[in-house]
């Protein structure tokens, strides 16, 4: 792709931004899992789970590697672990019933017999080692139309589900015991989120790789519910947010010889920050 | 197989590593603060990736930055206790640094890069020299003798924050002192057996033990036992197994000993 530079004409570095098809595919990946990742990640941050959603994220590791020593598709191994990670979780959390401190230990030792595992599948296979940095750390190079259609499944199946149980999930998210006398299915709902959650993180660590969901999962929600306690509004530009820490990142990186995964989140990092100082000295 | 020298270094430094993860991962679960040890993990990994490009001694990396977040994580929060999304948000953005480190790293050297991030990442307990044993087993016996010196007031500030405040404990002092003390081990703990997987040895003893007894001096031994049994034991294992990695057997000993002390209690 040459040596690429920044002018200082906006139009014409969009334009040739979107000559290539990598970065067209790059740029649909990224939208598909920004506005997935803005929603999901706004009830994550919402039910304090982000320690759930990391330990979630960091499976893509077990996953990718399991995968490959198995012979099996990559991405299969990713949802696999992820899900059983999740399920892992929801159910020693429901079952131990010993607080706080209790559950963070059962997270982190979940979290910790994954990564090693997947230690071992790599020293078994020693072929993924070339690919554990992109596994970690993610890429947006080489991204194919299969694999946006993919994500582009995914989404539709993540934000469908979230649109049939939003106002319960909320309500189980702010008040449990409200919710409970209520009648919505506090329990089923706990252990549904987590379902979703891991494909969205899943989907999510494809393209900024495992260790850095964060910053499209937490960073945004948390700005966006920093600045208004309307859950409609925060929602929105939770969403909104995420798009603009991909896009922008996306973008700088094709003009950069610095991985995206920099870009992405000292983007999201700065509008965390920005957030912060606007609700404390203009909110 | 105690005839080997890198044997010998590994039990050197892996018991004194384990005693501590033992003990200051005991108080680290009780206080739920397993989340903030994970960052603090994670960004040693950074420290160390950082050292190797500035050019300095790896243990300084992963010093200066484990301590630094923990000071900064314990400035956050209320009681020098920061939130999940405070953790997170702080915690990815310095992974993203260390994203940038690799990238220059790779431009700037040739190969050997590959080696410092999975060494980094899973540790290399196997390869650690005797003076690096010897200053792993003095940092780890100072970090227990520090742990059970606040021991007492640390526990009736993490059990009743208020009650222990109104009685003149300095809660958000032993908060910080507690956190940079999960910075020392985490940054201990990453030479012998990663950034990824040194959480392993601060939550899951910690848990069981928990989960056994809430007795808080014998569980804190209860804690540093089944550490040290966990490294011995994984070590040992993974010479018998020479494809079995060290860490891998370490973590699996212990995730063994919390998945039991939890099964035992539901059973009870």
């Amino acid at each position: 792709m040459g040596n690429p530079t920044l002018s200082w004409n906006l139009v014409s570095d969009v334009h040739r931004l979107l000559e290539y098809q990598f970065m067209v595919n790059a740029l649909q990946a990224g939208t598909i899992v920004a506005v997935m990742a803005g929603v999901v990640g706004w009830y994550m941050v919402l039910r304090r789970q982000s320690f759930a959603g990391h330990t979630i994220a960091v499976m893509a590791f077990p996953g990718a590697s399991g995968a490959a020593l198995a012979g099996l598709p990559t991405a299969l191994g990713y949802y696999l672990a992820c899900g059983i990670a999740a399920l892992t979780i929801g159910r020693a959390g429901g079952a131990a019933g010993r607080g706080r401190s209790g559950e963070s230990a059962t997270i982190g030792v979940v979290q910790v017999a994954g990564l090693a595992a997947g230690f071992l599948f790599l020293s078994l296979y020693s072929g993924v080692l070339e690919q554990l940095e992109t596994l970690l750390f993610g890429t947006f190079l080489g991204i194919d139309s299969n694999q946006v259609l993919t994500l582009l499944v995914i989404a539709v199946v993540v934000l469908g589900v979230l649109a049939l149980v939003g106002r319960p999930l909320l309500l189980a998210s702010l008040d449990p015991e409200l919710a409970r006398a209520r009648g919505v299915p506090v329990g089923a709902l706990d252990i549904g989120f987590l379902l979703v959650l891991s494909l969205a993180v899943a989907a999510t660590s494809q393209i900024t790789g495992a260790l850095l969901v964060f910053a499209l999962l937490v960073a945004p929600a948390a700005a966006a519910q920093a600045l208004t306690p309307r859950p409609g509004l925060s929602l929105v530009l939770s969403v909104a947010f995420a798009l603009l820490v991909t896009w922008v990142g996306l973008g700088i990186s094709y003009f950069s010889i610095y991985p995206l995964g920099f870009f992405v989140t000292s983007l999201a990092f700065g509008l965390y920050v920005l957030a912060q100082l606007v609700r404390r000295l203009v909110l | 197989m105690l005839s080997h020298e890198f044997i010998r270094n590994a039990y050197l430094a892996g018991t004194f590593i384990a005693l501590a993860c033992g003990v200051v991962g005991w108080f680290t679960v009780l206080r739920g603060q397993v989340f903030a040890g994970d960052a603090l993990s994670h960004v040693a990994f950074v420290g160390a990736i950082a050292a190797a490009v500035i050019g300095v001694d790896e243990r300084v990396g992963l010093f200066v930055l484990t301590l630094g977040l923990a000071a900064v994580m314990a400035g956050l929060g209320a009681r020098a206790q920061a939130n999940d999304v405070t953790i997170g948000v702080v915690f990815s953005w310095v992974l993203g640094i260390g994203v940038l480190l690799i990238a220059v790293l790779s431009t700037s050297s040739s190969g050997g890069n590959g080696l410092i991030v999975a060494n980094t990442l899973f540790g290399s307990i196997f390869g650690l020299g005797a003076p690096q044993g010897i200053a792993a087993a003095a940092i780890g016996l100072g970090a227990v003798l520090a742990a059970l010196a606040i021991a007492r007031p640390l526990l009736y500030a993490s059990l009743d924050p208020e009650l222990a405040g109104l009685h003149g404990v300095p809660v958000r002092a032993l908060g910080l002192a507690l956190a940079l003390l999960i910075g020392i081990v985490t940054a201990e703990g990453t030479q012998a057996i990663g950034a990824l997987l040194v959480l392993g040895l601060i939550a899951a003893p910690g848990g069981a033990a928990l989960a056994l007894t809430s007795k808080p001096y014998l569980g804190m031994t209860l804690s540093a036992a089944i550490a040290l049994a966990a490294m011995w034991g994984g070590i040992a294992l993974s010479y018998a197994i020479p494809s079995l990695p060290p860490s891998t057997a370490i973590i699996a000993l212990a995730v063994g000993a919390y998945a039991l002390a939890s099964v035992s209690t539901i059973a009870l």
